[in-house]
């Protein structure tokens, strides 16, 4: 599986989340994205994925390659049609969870990523993108 | 079905995890390793972490379940061998593993469990000690 800029992953159930963690490395490998980079956005990737999975009811991640004066960047997309988030403040913040988790998803993935963007409605679906700059 | 083989070595119980963790292999290991501990009567879990790239709450959320559990039915749990960026990343993400203990690498997580499991012995106490 070679990725491309534009590709769009579906995330409908656990190993979606394994495939999109791998093209997120192998896209950044590709592009020789540091090692500490690596790591971060894949751990972030891997817990926007999981939120759009079990909480979101799934939906897609889709890849893009930006550049902007002579640098690369990689910004991933999610988006899931579930019910959306209330108050987005108070699923940034740590520890708080409608679920099971840790509630360490949203907020965790935040400050692992140079940008972050969050957009949510009530029964609208939530859409992440986060990016990382060479 | 694929599944993570956990290895008994005298009163310890080693687990390599080698594969990329998807949510029910991780969890089917927490039950393994538990229902392990009581049937072998083992003192103590070992779980090797090096060949996993990325720690995310997910992960961090099960060491620490496996941790607790093993600590009610008596044994210590020690992490070894994670790297150096996953630490940097899962302290970024918020993630606290402090119900584990954790030792560089096996000779040294082995030689801490060997501690762990002497002390508990000598105090006769079914209290956890800080280590």
């Amino acid at each position: 599986m070679s990725l491309t800029t534009g590709d769009v992953l579906p995330l409908a159930s656990e190993e979606d989340i394994l495939q999109v963690r791998r093209a997120v490395k192998e896209l950044m490998v590709l592009h020789q994205f540091s090692l500490i980079q690596q790591t971060k956005m894949v751990t972030a990737a891997s817990e926007l994925s999981r939120n759009n999975v079990v909480y979101g009811g799934g939906g897609v991640a889709i890849f893009e390659l930006l550049q902007d004066s002579g640098s690369i960047g990689l910004r991933i997309t999610f988006v899931d049609n579930g019910p959306g988030i209330a108050d987005i403040e108070q699923a940034l913040s740590d520890g708080f969870t409608t679920g099971k988790g840790l509630g360490l998803g949203l907020g965790g993935a935040k400050r692992l990523v140079q940008q972050f963007e969050i957009q949510s409605e009530p029964g609208g679906g939530v859409r992440v993108s986060i990016s990382m700059w060479k | 079905m694929e599944r993570i083989p956990i290895l008994q070595v005298g009163e310890f119980l080693i687990v390599s995890i080698q594969v990329d963790l998807h949510d029910r292999l991780a969890l089917r290991l927490q039950d393994e390793l538990t229902s392990l501990v009581v049937k072998t009567h083992a003192k103590g879990v070992l779980i090797d972490i090096s060949s996993l790239e990325i720690v995310d709450s997910f992960i961090g959320r099960l060491l620490n379940n496996i941790a607790s559990m093993t600590r009610i039915i008596g044994a210590g749990t020690v992490v070894v061998g994670m790297r150096p960026l996953v630490a940097i990343t899962i302290v970024e993400l918020g993630l606290s593993l402090i119900n584990v203990k954790t030792a560089l690498n096996v000779d040294q997580g082995m030689a801490l469990l060997r501690i762990m499991v002497n002390s508990t012995i000598e105090e006769g106490s079914d209290e956890p000690n800080n280590w």
